[in-house]
């Protein structure tokens, strides 16, 4: 495969779209399940149809990712590093794929119509069943915070690159001027 | 590299830029989950004190814990489908999931003891949405606020010394919220009735429809009994399973009826205050027919894994500025996922 120093354009498009709807959703879970303001059924409304924006993303994202050429990590970087970020990207992509899907299936195992405003409604993928239920529900809140976590230490990690390292990583995926 | 080495002070600034984003970040999460503010009054809290009135009842509803569940349909008559286009009002039939109970975290209450009745509905649309209602056999709500909800039910709890909720703190909510005084001065004259079959049950809440050209009008919905009304027999005082028998022994001989009313409110009439019921002289629309045909015990039934949230509603039916709404589908979401899970760690353990 050829040598490139950018991610491709469209991936560098979706990485930030994503990167900016996940954060909102880990926001927007969180508050509407503790609030009991009229925010509740505002964040509700917005986090069935942003999951599923999501969903579809991941998936054109993931085709993106296999079938474009991307950038090598630098020869400077330990072995350590290099394997604690190719097992965060794939833990990211893993994360970003299961946990719409758990949403999706975890409001079918309870019955709840999955609607994703002006009476859309999509079909159940679980049948209705109490156990699946109860174990997918607390799942859903784990991914959530295991996503959070992961998120948080990829920022930090690309915050390093792109400002004490200065090796080219977050320029990859900024798309702006390498050094 | 050829790049230019940081001074001390830049590189400072810089691992504080990496250090305080995320942690920024993560704080703001915290407090999103109410995790840095005990004080705030969350759907947690709301759950946790109706358990402690009603005592820990691993597996049931956290209130309305004691009830039955009923199938049957509603049958449009088509008049409300100019004020909302939820397919539902057009005229036709929509397949209906239901749930009589009474008030209360107790599932094993005494029928009689309990002042407040609910019948709550599942409409299941053809096209997959879905719309619940939760309703209750009394004319207004005792308040209108979450904290005012709340404060009555802390006000309410039993006292641990004597086991009966202490008179001085009941008192000094009334006098703290005489909102409440119509609701007590209701519950000391109503003679409950003989089965769920001839109660009336009110949304309670306001809620807003939707028409075809995307106009909203404020209403309530009532279901009215077509059964007459017959005041508790001296028998019934005595047997604390009455209503159960009741509704199935009347289910057993042939279907019951309700007539779904929508009650449209007038210029000004507020719709936030769930303690206050509008003139009765506002406009009333028959929307149709509710029949229950079946009785079904709730352990195995078909209403046990629905959770009433009154925020499920389908494109045409939409939330009013009723703050005790949003409090409800919060709460409810948290005790459905209480009970579910100890659902399944019961079976699982047998």
């Amino acid at each position: 495969m050829k040598q490139v120093a950018y991610f491709h354009p469209a991936l560098r498009v979706l990485h930030w779209l994503m990167a900016a709807a996940i954060i909102a959703m880990l926001f927007i879970g969180v508050l509407m399940v503790s609030t009991i303001s009229s925010l509740h059924s505002l964040l509700v409304s917005i986090h069935k149809p942003l999951g599923m924006m999501i969903l579809v993303l991941v998936i054109v994202r993931l085709w993106l990712r296999f079938y474009t050429a991307t950038p090598a990590l630098p020869a400077s970087l330990p072995a350590w590093q290099r394997a604690m970020a190719h097992l965060s990207h794939w833990a990211l992509y893993a994360m970003m794929l299961a946990q719409p899907l758990i949403g999706w299936a975890m409001l079918s195992a309870a019955g709840y119509p999955v609607s994703l405003g002006s009476g859309f409604v999509l079909p159940p993928i679980l049948p209705v069943n109490n156990d699946w239920y109860a174990i997918l529900r607390p799942l859903h809140s784990v991914v959530a915070l295991a996503l959070f976590i992961t998120v948080m230490l990829h920022l930090a990690a690309a915050l390093l690159h792109a400002l004490i390292l200065r090796d080219g990583v977050f320029e990859s995926m900024s798309g702006t001027r390498k050094r | 590299m050829t790049q230019t080495p940081f001074t001390p002070r830049q590189l400072i600034t810089r691992l504080a830029v990496i250090a305080l984003v995320p942690l920024l970040l993560i704080v703001l999460f915290l407090w999103g989950g109410g995790w840095l503010s005990p004080q705030r009054l969350t759907s947690d809290k709301l759950v946790g004190v109706l358990q402690q009135a009603g005592g820990e009842h691993p597996g049931f509803r956290r209130n309305h814990a004691k009830g039955i569940c009923v199938i049957g349909r509603f049958i449009s008559n088509g008049n409300a489908s100019a004020l909302s286009r939820a397919s539902v009002f057009a005229p036709g039939e929509t397949p209906v999931t239901g749930r009589f109970a009474i008030a209360g975290g107790n599932p094993s209450a005494p029928d009689y003891a309990v002042p407040v009745r609910s019948l709550a509905l599942a409409f299941q649309l053809a096209n997959g949405e879905q719309w619940r209602s939760g309703m209750n056999a009394m004319p207004f709500f005792p308040v209108s606020t979450v904290e005012q909800f709340y404060e009555l039910q802390v006000a309410s709890l039993p006292d641990p010394a004597t086991g009966k909720p202490n008179p001085e703190k009941f008192k000094a909510f009334v006098q703290k919220n005489p909102e409440i005084m119509p609701f007590l001065a209701w519950a000391k004259q109503n003679v409950p009735s003989s089965s769920w079959a001839s109660d009336r049950f009110n949304s309670l809440n306001a809620f807003r429809f939707i028409d075809k050209s995307g106009a909203s009008h404020l209403v309530r919905w009532s279901v009215v009994p077509h059964t007459a009304y017959q005041p508790i027999g001296a028998a019934q005082k005595n047997d604390n399973d009455f209503l159960q028998k009741d509704i199935q022994q009347r289910l057993a001989q042939g279907p019951l009826q309700w007539d779904l009313l929508i009650t449209v409110a007038g210029k000004g009439d507020d719709g936030s205050r769930a303690s206050q019921v509008w003139p009765a002289d506002r406009q009333t629309i028959n929307a149709g027919t509710l029949e229950l045909s079946q009785a079904i015990a709730q352990q195995q039934g078909p209403c046990n894994d629905i959770n009433y949230d009154p925020l499920i509603l389908p494109d045409g039916i939409a939330a009013s500025d009723d703050p005790l709404l949003n409090a409800r589908s919060a709460a409810y979401a948290k005790s459905y996922n209480a009970r579910t899970r100890e659902q399944t760690a019961q079976t699982g353990a047998h």
